[in-house]
């Protein structure tokens, strides 16, 4: 756990304080965020977390100590630390960066090793490509994967992440930010994340700290700041399209569809029945098809039925295009995504392991963001 | 041409000589002023002010023609090799100096800032980090230094101090093309076969940090 308390920092020569009378409270486990505008004093504060840059008001405490009383090589090597320009040794080997902080730490050779490699699987880079390459042979994307892996490689139980995936571009940041989402499921570090980008901060944070001037003006949930921001500065940070960002906080698996899926053979007699007897109900009426090992087969758009028509359940039957699959643990905003990009009437929901536990269309999403906000 | 090549083979013996005591003089002022430069050099990436101070001071000393320089210590050394060291030492220090002091200031900042950062010590930095990123550039100064200093050290015979520059003064006060033929060329074949040594081994810094 962290605790600021009434933190100010100003520096050497200058009168006016960059960061005043901080307050904050980080849980152990979460990742919190910090953001704001650039300048705000989101690095500072990281940085006085570690000593790197001392304060100069207040106490700051790591795991209920203050940290005045820590010795700072001590301190830092048990925060683990990425900072904003990535900053590896270029003339250390993939893995001699990563092993720095157990080598500071003195591990023994085979132990150092043997975590630098599970590291590296960790964040996805090949080990017999990467490992004896220099940092200047890697692309941005892997070298920040290589910076968080170093910082996480002594297991320390706090990290501090300025910026990490900030010299991404749009793809890969989003692909590296869903990755650390599922590793941090894994490991539950305490994290301080810093980010100037109310996306990036929505999507990765347990709490979000929102800075302005030196100020913290808002801290809570991500649904707190997206759907109560405290003030005018706030909103206009969260913009206004509030509503699609909530998309981005509902997992799939969160939401109950409000369309049925019957098993094509098992439950033929109940989807004739559905069929024959529909009445409008919904806005986007459908239900889904599934076979007897719940794997998905299709949808039927369901419409008045009318009298004399034969068609036979299978031709009624619209088959199910990859793009509709959808993981369970995506969000909304993804099978919103997959809504318009499939120009289907709904998505299937998938667990890991191929079983389809329902389909949600866009009433489902309307439906998820009205009762969420 | 001819009696140039008779020359040498007359004198090999006190060519060697004078050879060995150049060496020996440039390698004794170069040892002392590498060893002072990395220190001045390194110390001086701790404060901007100094250190603009002390390159401007060295850049002074060698505006200062190296003649007036080694002859400024004679009433304190005497003549000898020690006026000539001393003024040596004084002359190589810029480049050393000053390429130590570019090697570590030009490492980027993000790079120490993640290695203070993650807990390694001043020491940890200094050892592994900045001097093996700072190494090819100071190695460049320590080059420059060392060819300059062998250079230099032909003018130290003016002031008795030995070398291949005796075979210069004494060729020119004797009228001999000769001698002072063999001086210049042993002198510079000294400076460039040093110099290529020393490149090859830069070469290998270099690549540390690739
Ligand atoms: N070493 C320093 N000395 C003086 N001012 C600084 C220093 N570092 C940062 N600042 C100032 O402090 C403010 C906050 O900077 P910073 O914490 O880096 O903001 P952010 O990370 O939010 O962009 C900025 O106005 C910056 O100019
Ligand atoms: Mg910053």
């Amino acid at each position: 756990m962290i605790r600021l308390e009434n933190v100010s920092k100003i520096y050497p020569g200058q009168g006016e304080p960059i960061i005043e009378g901080l307050n904050l409270e980080i849980q152990s486990g979460e990742i919190c965020v910090l953001v704001g505008e650039s300048g705000c004093g989101k690095t500072t504060t990281m940085r006085m977390i570690n000593k790197v840059i001392p304060h100069t008001g207040g106490t700051i405490y790591v795991d209920g100590k203050d940290i005045s009383t820590i010795n700072a090589t001590e301190l830092r090597l048990n925060i683990g630390y990425v900072i904003q320009e990535i900053g590896l040794f270029p003339h250390y080997t993939i893995e001699k960066n990563i092993a720095t902080v157990p080598n500071e730490k003195k591990w023994a050779k085979e132990r150092v090793a043997a975590r630098v490699k599970e590291m590296m699987e960790l964040v996805e880079l090949d080990y017999d490509t990467y490992a004896k390459k220099k940092p200047r042979h890697l692309s941005g994307g892997q070298r920040q994967r290589v910076g968080v892996a170093r910082a996480l490689a002594a297991d320390p139980p706090i990290m501090l992440m300025d910026e990490p995936f900030g010299a991404l571009d749009p793809i890969t940041r989003a692909h590296i930010q869903d990755e650390f989402i599922r590793i941090q499921a894994r490991i539950k570090k305490t994290i301080v994340f810093v980010t100037h980008d109310i996306d990036e901060a929505v999507k990765m944070g347990d709490k979000i700290a929102v800075m302005h001037h030196g100020k913290l003006v808002q801290f809570g949930t991500p649904q707190d700041i997206l759907t109560r921001p405290t003030d005018e500065f706030v909103e206009n940070l969260v913009g206004h399209n509030r509503i699609l960002k909530r998309f981005s906080l509902v997992e799939c698996r969160a939401i109950k569809p409000s369309a049925a899926v019957f098993k094509i053979t098992g439950e033929r007699d109940e989807i004739i029945r559905r069929i024959e007897s529909f009445e409008r109900t919904s806005s986007f009426p459908v239900i889904g098809i599934i076979d007897d090992d719940c794997r998905p087969i299709g949808y039927i758009p369901m419409f008045k039925y009318e009298a004399g028509d034969e068609t036979p359940i299978e031709n009624r039957v619209k088959k199910v295009k990859a793009v509709q699959l959808i993981d369970e643990r995506a969000t909304l905003f993804d099978a919103l995504g997959r809504l318009f990009s499939s120009s289907e009437r709904c998505v299937f929901r998938m667990t890991k392991d191929g079983i389809c536990t329902g389909i949600i269309t866009m009433g489902d999403l309307f439906e998820a963001v009205r009762v969420n906000g | 041409m001819a009696s140039l090549i008779e020359f040498i083979g007359r004198q090999q013996d006190l060519i060697l000589t004078r050879t060995a005591e150049h060496a020996a003089m440039v390698l004794t002022a170069l040892a002392i002023s590498i060893v002072t430069g990395i220190i001045i050099g390194y110390l001086i990436t701790y404060n901007k002010h100094v250190a603009k101070a002390v390159i401007y001071v060295c850049g002074m000393i060698m505006t200062i023609p190296s003649l007036a320089l080694f002859v400024f210590f004679i009433p304190i050394l005497g003549l000898g090799p020690r006026p000539a060291i001393a003024g040596l030492i004084l002359y190589t220090l810029l480049p050393i100096v000053r390429n130590v002091y570019v090697g570590i200031t030009s490492i980027d900042p993000a790079v120490i800032m993640a290695a203070r950062g993650m807990g390694m010590t001043e020491a940890a930095i200094t050892l592994k980090v900045k001097i093996p990123l700072a190494l090819p550039v100071a190695f460049a100064g320590i080059r420059t230094a060392v060819v300059m200093g062998i250079g230099l050290g032909a003018i130290a015979a003016f002031v008795a101090a030995g070398g291949l520059g005796v075979f210069i003064f004494q060729g020119i006060q004797r009228g001999n093309t000769n001698m002072v033929l063999v001086g210049a060329l042993f002198t510079t074949v000294l400076a460039v076969t040093v110099d290529k040594l020393m490149q090859l081994v830069q070469r290998q810094t270099e690549k540390m940090v690739e």
